[in-house]
């Protein structure tokens, strides 16, 4: 074996291994550490006087429900309030977190672009929302019967991520 | 209309490439045969066809055609003219285009000039040109078509990364290509001479001319590439070893060795085998940088369109190519007779020992662009940066600065140290006296210090060369050699300064406050909202003085763009003799104050000036070989002539 076979060696080597990453998924997200977490405890005060507050105890019976963390001041929040209607009329109980907002301008948020939720807790200090591993809003967890976290969506919901979350209840035991 | 006949004249210039493809190849053992008389015509006609595709292409950003894809998703009918024509080749598919076109126009010029080479060396090297051309053909033909129309044509163009809308971005991405596609010259001369184990000195002398051209295309594209980032970006930094930083470098370390190892064949006709291989590697490495920053496998900070299909196109192209090259070098190496022989001390030696270095920095900066790549394959993200480079790649670089410095001054094939003791003493004097002073005067970390100390030691060798000749008669080659090595010392000098000497200033200044950086007093004077054509931005009024002299105005922006939207800040430099001053202003503080991040940067221009005479001496040698090369085949016309005569 003479040394001119050697970058060619090399060089197979690269391809292999290029051929081997460029075949795999490339996958960008950072996954949430919390997946597969129960929830933390919490008791949240009712978001504005129309429904009342949540607490952790509302995901505990046996019921695969949504938890969206949201606020009247975001506007992928007002992109996002049709899909989550559509959610709502196929049998999804959604459960809001808002973020740092005041009652009226819920109440205004809700009239204007459509009430999907069954509970409002409000988040003033955006404790819950840093406990359940949420950097932004809209984001949306589906919550097991047990009131586990079993997925994250980031950012506001399109109207192809409708199906992906209805599938990911009916994994959960809807 | 007008984007169909830019599509047709490419479809013509594939097929003119594979007609120069097959004809070449059957020609390698007929090379006086009638299809040997394609081979050339084809290679020229298809320059034109591509020049004249690429040339639509322009006008079709000129004008603003909505109806062509590109253009409405690259281009802007507000756009200042000269960013609506660099638009044209700053987006994948019309670089790609003006790739092939200058690759094209290579290919022409050499069927139209090169005419030492044994005729069937030159049908092998055009035949494998042509192979190298069809790959890039079919990729922008069948996955990549600049000219593509849209059903409807779009109301507006969605703009230019605002980014990219600098003067100084829109001429870098054509150099580096200059560069690249000199290089893919140079892979077909060495495939044509491993075909026909023609290696030749004659060889070499036709390949230097396209080396010499690409490597200084690649220093400018480099020296360039760097400024920009480092006045554009706002991160006060001037390499970052980002894998399409390091995907420039490699290629340029080794074109630096091929052309090296070129001149000894040329000179000598030594280094036979190694010559080719570098050929190869030189154009694999422009691949393999293509390749890693365009299919989106590595993580960068250039966003270039990602696309992992045109990642596994850009795959199979290398895989044949490359792979294709390096197993006839591995076959063919055996039979390519090695050479001259020559001893350890002499000019090749040294030339060998550099070459060896070179290829040993490009080893380590390969193996840290791809280490994270090796990781990711067992789930594990890292990112490798200074802390690798920069100590690593000095283990080999100073042995090659030393050596750089005394190489210029051997003899070919055999030499003696002793003979140049004298210089070497004076040389190595001072790297002593500037290590003592740097360490007297304040010091500063192990990398920068040698530096230091090394780019002035090697300023002043690189001049030794020129001692005791007549300045008149020396060869423009070697002046060549003479400002480029100084140019790399330069280059080094700015570099270990800033890295040993820069000083950092962040601080939140209310406006008619102030705040120093090292001998500079910067006041905020004011802050103003500013616009545009196309952006609009607040500009700081800056009022720096160094040490107490008379103040100069300096005015940073944070800019907001808005076709689209998009936030840059627009740093500023005030250039001194001695170094720059970098400010850069950001958001308001809810105090009210606002963030000023200032550097005072010594000697940080050598960095780029270096970088320019290194190009300039490419240069230099690129006209003198050129100019002996036209004298020599004078000399040879006549001779050939008086033979004529004589036998008459």
């Amino acid at each position: 074996m003479r040394w001119w076979w050697i970058p060619l060696g090399l060089f197979a080597l690269f391809v292999g291994l290029a051929g081997y990453q460029l075949s795999q998924p490339k996958d960008e997200f950072v996954h949430s550490a919390m997946i597969g977490k129960p929830l933390p405890s919490f008791a949240l005060e009712p978001a504005f006087e129309g429904l009342p507050g949540a607490s952790d105890a509302d995901f505990r019976d046996g019921k695969p429900r949504l938890l969206n963390v949201w606020a009247s001041w975001c506007l992928p929040c007002i992109a996002e309030a049709p899909h989550l209607e559509a959610l709502r009329d196929q049998g999804v109980e959604i459960i809001g977190i808002a973020i740092r907002d005041r009652p009226e301008d819920v109440a205004g948020f809700l009239a204007r672009h459509g009430n999907p939720y069954v509970r409002i807790g409000a988040d003033d200090l955006s404790e819950v929302m840093l406990g359940i591993g949420s950097q932004g809003v809209p984001e949306t967890f589906v919550i097991d019967g047990e009131g586990r976290i079993t997925y994250q969506h980031m950012g506001d919901i399109r109207a192809s991520d409708v199906p992906v979350l209805l599938e990911k209840l009916r994994e959960a035991g809807a | 209309m007008t984007a169909e006949l830019g599509l047709a004249a490419l479809w013509l210039a594939a097929a003119l490439a594979a007609l120069q493809l097959i004809a070449g190849f059957l020609s390698v053992r007929n090379p006086t045969g009638e299809l040997a008389m394609l081979v050339r015509p084809a290679a020229i006609v298809q320059g034109g066809l591509c020049a004249f595709a690429f040339v639509v292409l322009l006008y079709l950003f000129a004008v603003t055609d909505l109806s062509v894809k590109l253009v409405a998703s690259n281009s802007h009918s507000m756009k200042p003219m000269i960013f609506k024509l660099a638009g044209a080749w700053g987006n994948h598919e019309g670089s790609m285009l003006l790739w092939i076109t200058v690759m094209a126009m290579a290919g022409g010029l050499i069927a139209l000039v090169e005419r030492r080479l044994p005729e069937k060396t030159m049908m092998a090297t055009l035949g494998a040109q042509a192979f190298v051309g069809l790959g890039f053909y079919a990729f922008l033909l069948l996955s990549s078509n600049p000219f593509e129309r849209l059903p409807q044509p779009a109301p507006e163009g969605m703009g230019l990364n605002p980014l990219l809308q600098d003067i100084g971005l829109a001429f870098h991405p054509p150099t580096l290509y200059f560069g690249y596609v000199g290089l893919s010259v140079a892979f077909s001369f060495a495939v044509g001479a491993l075909l026909t184990r023609q290696v030749t000195p004659d060889f070499a002398r036709a390949m230097r001319p396209w080396v010499l051209g690409a490597w200084v295309f690649l220093t400018i594209g480099i020296t360039a590439g760097s400024y920009w980032a480092y006045y554009e970006l706002g991160w006060g930094g001037w390499w970052f070893w980002d894998p399409v930083e390091n995907a420039s470098l490699m290629p340029w370390l080794a074109a630096t060795a091929l052309l090296h190892s070129a001149s000894v064949l040329a000179a000598r006709d030594a280094l036979r085998a190694w010559t080719i291989m570098l050929g190869v590697i030189a154009f694999s490495m422009s691949m393999v940088g293509t390749f890693l920053v365009r299919s989106g496998i590595l993580t960068s900070v250039h966003a270039f369109a990602v696309d992992p299909e045109r990642g596994s196109f850009i795959l199979i192209l290398l895989t044949l190519y490359i792979g294709g090259a390096l197993a006839l070098f591995a076959v063919r190496a055996g039979s390519v007779a090695e050479g001259e022989r020559f001893s350890l001390t002499s000019r090749e030696g040294a030339l060998v020992f550099n070459n060896v270095m070179l290829c040993a920095i490009l080893g380590v900066v390969l193996m840290g662009t791809l280490y994270p790549l090796l990781t990711e394959a067992f789930d594990v993200r890292v990112s490798v940066g200074p802390p690798y480079f920069n100590p690593v790649g000095a283990i080999f670089t100073f042995p090659m600065l030393a050596v750089m410095a005394v190489g210029p001054l051997l003899r070919w094939r055999r030499d003696t140290m002793a003979r140049v003791r004298t210089p070497l003493i004076a040389v190595a004097a001072v790297i002593v006296v500037v290590l003592v002073l740097v360490l007297v005067l304040g010091g500063a970390g192990i990398l920068p210090l040698l530096g230091l100390a090394f780019a002035a030691g090697l300023a002043i060798a690189s001049f030794l060369p020129l001692r005791g000749r007549n300045l008149r008669r020396v060869p423009l080659a070697v002046w060549g050699m003479v400002i480029a090595h100084f140019g790399v010392a330069v280059a080094l000098y700015g570099m270990a300064s800033e890295t040993a000497f820069t000083k950092e200033r962040l601080a939140a200044v209310e406006v008619g406050g102030s705040t120093e950086v090292g001998p500079w007093t910067v006041k905020l004077a004011g802050v103003e909202p500013v616009a545009g054509p196309n952006w609009t931005a607040i500009e700081g009024h800056l009022q720096a003085s160094y040490d107490g002299g008379k103040p100069i105005e300096l005015g940073p922006q944070a800019r907001t763009f808005w076709a689209p939207i998009q936030e840059t800040t627009e740093s500023v430099l005030a250039t001194r003799w001695n170094g720059q001053l970098y400010a850069v202003i950001g958001n308001q503080a809810e105090d009210g104050r606002w963030q000023l991040r200032l550097w005072w940067k010594p000697w940080v221009t050598l960095i780029w000036y270096g970088g320019m005479l290194v190009a300039l001496g490419g240069a230099l040698a690129l006209v003198g070989r050129v100019r002996e090369d036209l004298k020599r085949r004078h000399v040879r016309a006549r001779i050939a002539e008086r033979r004529r005569e004589a036998k008459a």
